[in-house]
């Protein structure tokens, strides 16, 4: 072995931050990026369809599935069109209660991200606070709070939900629980996944507050939370962006198996998860549509959005960004 | 010569009980005028022991809690006189960043004090602190980590002032900002523009410009050039010195390049290992330099036209100062050193010339 | 006899802003026991020189045109086996931080041992004894017990010497040292400068220094290159070209030197900044900060002018050399 092999070319980092720039033309350098890559404008036109057709799911949708005086108990399991048996009114077919497939859907498709992006929000303001606190001020505020996360960490999503979930249907009662579903699926599942969120902000705070532009920001008498939060917290942006959106796709996982487990969102106002549930045990009697539709549904929206993550995880991590 | 008895030395170990001795040494003012800023006996001790876990140790059949220190500074007193440029010199290591730190009080000393015209302000809040963050300013090493990526150039330079001078118009903002911006060379108009669309030279103009804004009378820049390309460094160092003259600045000039420090300095402390070993007019340094290391390093220094370098040798290299030092800094790597030097550390006395030198030999006459 | 003739050498980066070239028409030669050094600011090129002399440009960068002949043989265009067996042996390379050239979980005798047994074939018992003998030769104290410490047991000078007895293992003809002291303070400066500078008299081994300290490299060396934006623009005698530079560049260089200035006065300052590699002005590079910048400047980009024992690119040179050829 040689030892001039050992390295690397040395100025390769000098070429490249000659050439590319740094932090500001991240914009243009994603923008680049995402237009050459055909795969990726695919993935991106696909999540605007569904948040598009989440957001206008109640003037898209032909039936609204919440008024009970628009369903008939005889148009129930009817297949979609293109089968046989199918309903020129039903494109997707009607569920067990005879309820349109595709309005179940579109506001299947409403409630499940609707319960995603809060409680990712959720999580990113505990997280981000928690974490800006525990790296900004570090020592024992951060052994603290740190430790707090582990704890939390070592519960699953899955058990606390089930546990916060029983306990208030056993205090307040299927009714209101029915009521108050969105906002209890979004507090639990965003409470309990801050972690994620705080570590991160969290490592990006102890790199950035190495940097000399903090120190600048003290000498010029800032305090503390305008530093934290002027200062560090727009330079922490991109490895939150990446968590976000794993994240989202996470928190609709959680809800969606929540649902399908009976304990998520009720069966008079589904989310997606609900209704695959809600399917299930129709499967087997010919009936597969109920279970299948929004089950593929559900897989390609977590798969866009994965993909989403992983390709900006990509393009913001200068060590796999290549010319 | 006073002669201190040298403190028994706990390894490992940190002392606080020598604060009650007075280690107080009158250094001899340069000027009649008051410092602007003093620093008496100094000293700051970073804690290398971790979480309190990993302090107990098990030894000798008994757990024994156990705190390792670097001792980064350590007796350092210094004086700043209005106006002028003290340059301290060292090489890494030697602390001279960490009195910058501690000036400012991004650090804050483990003992010590430090005082502002004649007010102390080590162990001020942040909030008592602000009167004199408007004086006091600092310019940092590195051009592309001192400016925040995300904030414009004017961002970067209003906040600071709007901070302070919260009754100051739109107006007054904007005048005082162009009139800082052009003073440091720049175009005013490119204020919209992020840090990195700039070069590093036009970067370090830009931090200077932020350290200007809020027309301070004192500032600390530390190693303000060595990041920069040589033909970029005499530009700076045209500007630092061109404030210097409008606006009447004193600096506190850390640097490890002495061929900057005998352009720009009017005195010069050599620092090593923590410890102060000699102060002296640039010109006096430069000419007659008295310490050991002080001669060792001058020579190093390499210079044009200069074909068989003819420097002094030291033996070894800057160790790492754990644990209370005990004698002279200098005395493993000093060919003068003897048993004196190895047990008792030497003290900042003047010269005939008005320099001051921490040395035995030197002392003694036999250097 | 030329030890390494850099022919028309010219480096390119392909980016997707499209081609950039932070070399272009690099010539000069070397000969055995030569010691040349080539200074520039960042971005200059100088680096990617070292580099490109290896052939050692990895993606996305490679020699785009030129040749460098080594014994005779030219690297731009050999195998990857050949080269292999030039690098190290033949040739070899201290870089700035020991660290990138030391395997921090390998002792150094073991590193040692490894190269000198990949290009020889001795025994393991023999290459350790070549190996105490060169930490020796660089003036490490107990070779014999240092020899079996890890790199980050030692401190940076020493760490720099042991880089130096790696590249001198198999006894090279040439050392291509990429900032070797930048990294070192002051004084352990001095001291690798002048083991280094020993070691090559006395081994006659052929040195390019490559520094952005034009004091160092005025110490280390006897002919010198000046490189601006991926150019030659100078190239001569060290003594020559410190006394009386002819490129403006190289005199605003000099200038700039705060030892050499009135303590207290203003330092002479080239205006402006090194061009970014993809802004590189056309004609002469240096034109927009240079004080005698002309016409044909901003158009032409100079050829090399001989001047003295120097060649110089830059149009002012060529007519004033020119008039005084007309003159006599």
């Amino acid at each position: 072995m040689n030892n001039a092999e050992l390295n690397p070319i040395k100025d390769r980092s000098m070429v490249e931050s000659a050439v590319v720039g740094n932090k500001g033309v991240l914009r243009a350098q994603l923008i680049d990026g995402f237009k050459r890559d055909k795969f990726i404008i695919f993935c991106f036109s696909l999540l605007l369809v569904y948040l598009l057709a989440s957001l206008f799911a109640p003037v898209i949708a032909p039936f609204n599935p919440y008024d009970l005086s628009q369903v008939d108990i005889l148009d129930a399991e009817l297949p979609p069109l293109w089968e046989e048996g199918g309903d020129p009114r039903f494109l997707l077919g009607t569920d067990a209660q005879g309820r349109d497939m595709f309005s179940t859907i579109l506001y299947g498709t409403r409630i499940s991200l609707l319960i995603g992006v809060g409680a990712v929000l959720l999580q990113t303001l505990l997280g981000v606070a928690i974490g800006l606190t525990a790296g900004y001020f570090g020592g024992k505020v951060d052994s603290l709070l740190m430790r707090i996360a582990d704890i939390q960490l070592s519960f699953s999503t899955l058990m606390v939900a089930i546990i916060a979930a029983a306990v208030f249907r056993a205090a307040f009662g299927e009714e209101l629980y029915g009521e108050l579903a969105v906002v209890i699926l979004i507090l639990v599942i965003g409470t309990v996944e801050w972690p994620q969120f705080a570590r991160t902000v969290r490592a990006s705070v102890l790199a950035e507050k190495q940097k000399e532009y903090v120190e600048a920001a003290r000498v010029m008498g800032f305090g503390s939370s305008r530093i934290m939060w002027r200062h560090i917290l727009p330079n922490t942006l991109s490895p939150l962006l990446v968590i976000f959106t794993l994240q989202i796709a996470n928190a609709i996982i959680a809800e969606a198996s929540l649902s399908f487990l009976g304990l998520g969102m009720p069966v008079s106002e589904p989310s997606l998860g609900a209704l695959i549930s809600s399917g299930f045990e129709y499967i087997f009697s010919e009936s597969w549509w109920i279970a299948v539709i929004p089950g593929v549904v559900l897989v390609l929206l977590i798969l866009v959005i994965n993909l989403l993550g992983d390709w900006l995880r990509d393009m913001l991590n200068p060590k796999f960004y290549r010319m | 010569m006073k002669d201190r008895q040298e403190l028994p030395v706990i390894d490992d170990q940190e002392v606080l009980s020598n604060t009650g001795q007075s280690l107080g040494k009158k250094i001899p003012l340069v000027s009649d005028t008051l410092p602007l800023l003093q620093v008496k006996e100094l000293k700051k001790n970073f804690d290398l022991s971790g979480d309190l876990l990993d302090q107990f140790r098990f030894r000798g059949g008994r757990i024994i809690r156990h705190k390792r220190y670097i001792h980064a500074v350590n007796d350092v007193s210094l004086e700043v006189m209005p106006g002028e440029a003290l340059c301290v010199v060292g090489e890494s290591g030697c602390g001279k960043s960490t009195v910058a730190r501690l000036v400012m009080g991004l650090l804050r000393p483990t003992r010590g004090s430090i005082y502002y015209r004649g007010q102390r302000i080590d162990k001020l809040s942040e909030k008592a602190l602000l009167p004199y963050r408007k004086k006091m300013q600092m310019i940092f090493q590195n051009p592309y980590a001192s400016l925040n990526p995300r904030m414009t150039i004017d961002q970067a330079l209003l906040e600071p002032i709007r901070f302070h001078n919260p009754d100051m118009t739109e107006g007054e903002l904007r005048e005082r900002k162009s009139e800082v911006i052009k003073s440091v060379g720049m175009d005013p108009s490119w204020g919209n523009r992020y840090p990195h669309e700039f070069s590093g030279g036009q970067r370090q103009r830009i931090s200077i410009a932020r350290a200007l804004m809020v027309d301070p009378e004192f500032i600390v820049a530390d190693e303000p050039l060595s990041a920069l390309d040589v033909s970029i460094q005499a530009q700076v160092l045209n500007l630092l010195r061109k404030a210097q003259q409008q606006r009447g600045l004193t600096y506190l000039f850390i640097t490890h390049d002495l061929a900057v420090v005998e352009h720009f300095g009017s005195r010069v402390a050599v620092m090593y290992l923590g410890t102060v070993c000699e102060v002296a007019a640039t010109k006096t340094l430069f000419s007659t330099p008295k310490h050991p290391y002080t001669q060792a390093l001058l020579s190093s220094v390499p210079r044009l036209w200069d074909d068989q370098p003819r420097h002094i040798s030291l033996p070894g290299e800057v160790p790492t100062q754990i644990g209370q030092p005990k004698g002279c800094v200098f005395q493993g790597r000093c060919p003068h050193a003897n048993d004196r030097c190895r047990r008792y550390s030497p003290q900042l006395n003047a010269q005939s010339d008005g320099s001051l030198v921490a040395c035995h030999g030197i002392e003694e006459g036999r250097i | 006899m030329a030890l390494l003739e850099v022919r028309n050498l010219e480096v390119s980066f392909r980016t997707r802003e499209g081609i950039i070239k932070p070399l272009r028409d690099v010539s000069f030669t070397l000969n055995q026991g030569e010691r040349l050094g080539i200074i520039g600011e960042s971005g200059a090129g100088k680096s990617i020189l070292a580099f490109a002399i290896l052939n050692l440009l990895s993606r996305p960068g490679y020699i785009s045109g030129g040749q460098v002949l080594f014994d005779n043989q030219d690297l731009a265009t050999l195998s990857e086996k050949r080269l292999r067996s030039i690098r190290g042996s033949r040739v070899a390379m201290i870089f700035q931080d020991p660290m990138t050239t030391l395997n921090p979980v390998m002792t150094i005798g073991q590193q040692m041992i490894e190269s000198l047994r990949a290009h020889r074939k001795i025994s393991r018992k023999d290459a350790r004894v070549i190996a105490i003998q060169k930490l020796k030769q660089v003036q490490i104290p107990s070779p014999a017990t240092r020899i079996d410490q890890y790199p980050h047991e030692l401190s940076g000078g020493m760490r720099q010497r042991v880089t130096i007895a790696i590249a001198l293992l198999l006894d090279p003809l040439l050392i291509i040292a990429d900032e070797p002291t930048t990294a070192l303070d002051v004084t352990i400066q001095a001291e690798i400068i002048s083991l280094l500078l020993d070691l090559c008299v006395s081994n006659n081994v052929g040195l390019v220094l490559i520094t952005h300290d034009l004091c160092v490299l005025s110490q280390m060396t006897r002919r010198m290159i000046v490189m601006y934006a991926g150019r030659i623009v100078e190239q001569g005698p060290t003594k020559e070209i410190i006394n009386d530079a002819q490129h403006p560049y190289t005199q605003g260089l000099i200038n700039a030197l705060p030892q050499l200035s009135i303590p207290g006065t203003e330092l002479k300052q080239i205006p402006g900044a090194v061009p970014g590699l993809q802004h590189v002005p056309s004609g002469c590079a240096f034109n927009p900060r240079c004080e005698f910048s002309m016409d044909i400047c901003t158009r032409v980009e100079p050829g090399f002018t001989c001047s003295g024992g120097c060649s110089v690119a830059c149009h002012m040179v060529e007519e004033l050399v020119n008039s005084m050829g007309e003159d006599l």
